[in-house]
């Protein structure tokens, strides 16, 4: 992964980018912007398949923007988003639908259907496809809530949960279609430690077990350091990257004071 | 000087771009709608919520428009004799404009609010991006089954809204004014004509119907994802509903003629 932004002093490439070959997801030379405010500048970065990659950084720095773009919810203005080997920038909205099949989407807030119940929110999207009996939609909705262990859930309102079901329901949600990419907004903020804990260890075995890319939006950096294979940080007008190793290792001292800002205020 | 027409232009084209951006939204509505799946399970439930939810409202409204019609109509015309005339006044006035115009207005009160609030916290909640991720487009699944059950129900809801002001025009004309009931009915029914009066007044309430749809359903849909965002959709669409449902009353009004 490397970002090369306009105007920064030194683009900082802590390991080689990951090929486009290798790369799941790729943006290529992304430029995004929202009015007149520059998120993303010149963005070229990859993530592997089959791993768990976490994007750092302070607010703003357009981390949710590169989940939105991967997920064809916005367009970039200049660039190429191409997600497992398929360019979607231009795609028409129809031709997206059919990439996002490949799409899971765990959203910071749930973006669960708030007069659904549990029950109906992951039927949902199975009922659509068409394909599957009634019985066997109710099968696989009962064996995606017990994979994140919340089966007692099913009959609540999303209103009636709280802040770490509510995760793990639209964790259950966004891998009931078994997509090959999962894409994952905040998934611990304003999660206590043991919600967080459960959350990390839910993510990392649909990781390992079904072999599903993880990209992951995160702030909680004792977390991404325990889960992630590779981190994108995206700091201003620079972005690193590497392993958790490696970017323990940076000499750069913005970087250090970020991870160890980060570290402290996890103890703290 | 310039500068003023600079802005006056920039807003102008602004202007022109969200009439056109809405025209494409109602075209997507439309086919929508139009293609399977139906959804009819997401039409029963618009369709209590905006027009059973309603039927309290319009019918007190209905009934005091009619008692105020019956009233002043009745001191108006006994100047000049002509009070067995009563029926015919409150139901012109109830059938051609103010049955589908003061339908309308409530049902954007109490109903298009409700709609683009409804649809902008959905937006400020990320749950239409969540339908996009699930491949399902949001105008098919949420914006379509509220159109199209605020199109019927706004024709149903006009004509009890008319009936209870007969009613009440009737309760004033011949039970607290002593007017002859059988003045009252017989008036009525040779003045209301079907081609002119009640097909205008259908025609209108479908109008109506259609453009409170499209505005709730748009201001909900491209609200700015925060609670002011919500805020801001709900105002817009009653402001914005109403005055167009004004001139485009005048609009059919003057092209069916009157």
């Amino acid at each position: 992964m490397t970002n090369i932004a306009k105007g920064a002093s030194e683009p900082h490439t802590i390991t080689s980018p990951v090929s486009s070959a290798d790369a799941h997801v790729a943006l290529e030379h992304v430029r995004m912007a929202f009015g007149r405010r520059r998120v993303l500048d010149d963005l070229s970065c990859g993530f592997p398949r089959g791993k768990i990659s976490v994007i750092l950084g302070p607010s703003g720095s357009g981390k949710s923007t590169i989940l939105r773009l991967i997920g064809g919810l916005i367009r970039p203005r200049s660039g190429r988003v191409v997600v497992d080997g398929q360019d979607i920038t231009r795609m028409s909205e129809k031709r997206i639908n059919e990439v996002r099949r490949k799409l899971g989407m765990l959203f910071q807030g749930g973006a669960l259907l708030d007069s659904y119940t549990v029950f109906d929110n992951l039927a949902l999207p199975l009922r659509e496809k068409g394909r599957l009996t009634p019985r066997e939609i109710t099968q696989e909705v009962h064996a995606s809530l017990a994979a994140v262990g919340v089966s007692d859930a099913i009959r609540l309102l999303p209103r009636e949960l709280s802040g770490g079901m509510l995760r793990r329901v639209a964790l259950a949600r966004a891998i009931i279609r078994k997509p090959s990419i999962l894409l994952c907004d905040e998934p611990f903020s304003g999660l206590d430690s043991v919600s967080i804990k459960h959350i990390e260890s839910l993510l990392t075995g649909i990781n390992r077990e079904s072999g599903v890319t993880l990209i992951i939006v995160s702030h909680h950096i004792p977390s991404t350091m325990r889960m992630a294979d590779r981190i994108l940080l995206l700091m201003g007008q620079k972005s690193v990257e590497g392993s958790p190793s490696e970017l323990r290792q940076n000499a750069d001292a913005d970087v250090a004071d970020f991870l160890n800002e980060g570290l402290e205020g996890a103890l703290r | 000087m310039l500068n003023q027409v600079s802005v006056f232009g920039n807003k102008s084209l602004r202007a022109i771009q969200e009439l056109g951006s809405m025209a494409v939204f109602a075209g997507a509505m439309a086919i929508s709608a139009l293609k399977p799946p139906l959804r009819l399970g997401s039409f029963k439930r618009e369709l209590y919520k905006i027009g059973v939810l309603s039927l309290i409202i319009i019918c007190i409204s209905g009934f005091a428009v009619g008692m105020v019609l019956g009233l002043q109509g009745y001191h108006t015309l006994s100047r000049f004799g002509a009070q067995h005339s009563l029926g015919a006044v409150v139901g012109l006035s109830l059938i051609r404009e103010l049955g589908p115009v003061l339908a309308a207005l409530l049902v954007i009160g109490r109903a298009g609010s409700a709609v683009a609030a409804e649809i902008a916290s959905m937006v400020a909640t990320e749950q239409l991006d969540g339908l996009r991720m699930l491949s399902i487009n949001p105008i098919d699944f949420v914006a379509a089954p509220k159109a199209v059950a605020m199109l019927v129900v706004m024709p149903l809801l006009t004509a009890l809204f008319i009936v209870c002001g007969l009613a009440g025009g009737y309760v004033t004309g011949v039970g607290l004014m002593k007017g002859d009931p059988g003045s009252y009915m017989a008036s009525l029914r040779y003045a209301v004509d079907f081609r002119n009066d009640v097909s205008v007044s259908l025609i209108k309430s479908i109008a109506f119907g259609a453009l409170v749809s499209i505005i709730a359903t748009y201001r909900g849909y491209t609200s700015t994802p925060t609670s002011e965002g919500v805020s801001a959709a709900t105002t817009s669409t009653v402001v914005i509903a109403s005055v167009s449902v004004l001139f485009l009353d005048y609009v059919i009004t003057a092209l069916w003629g009157i």
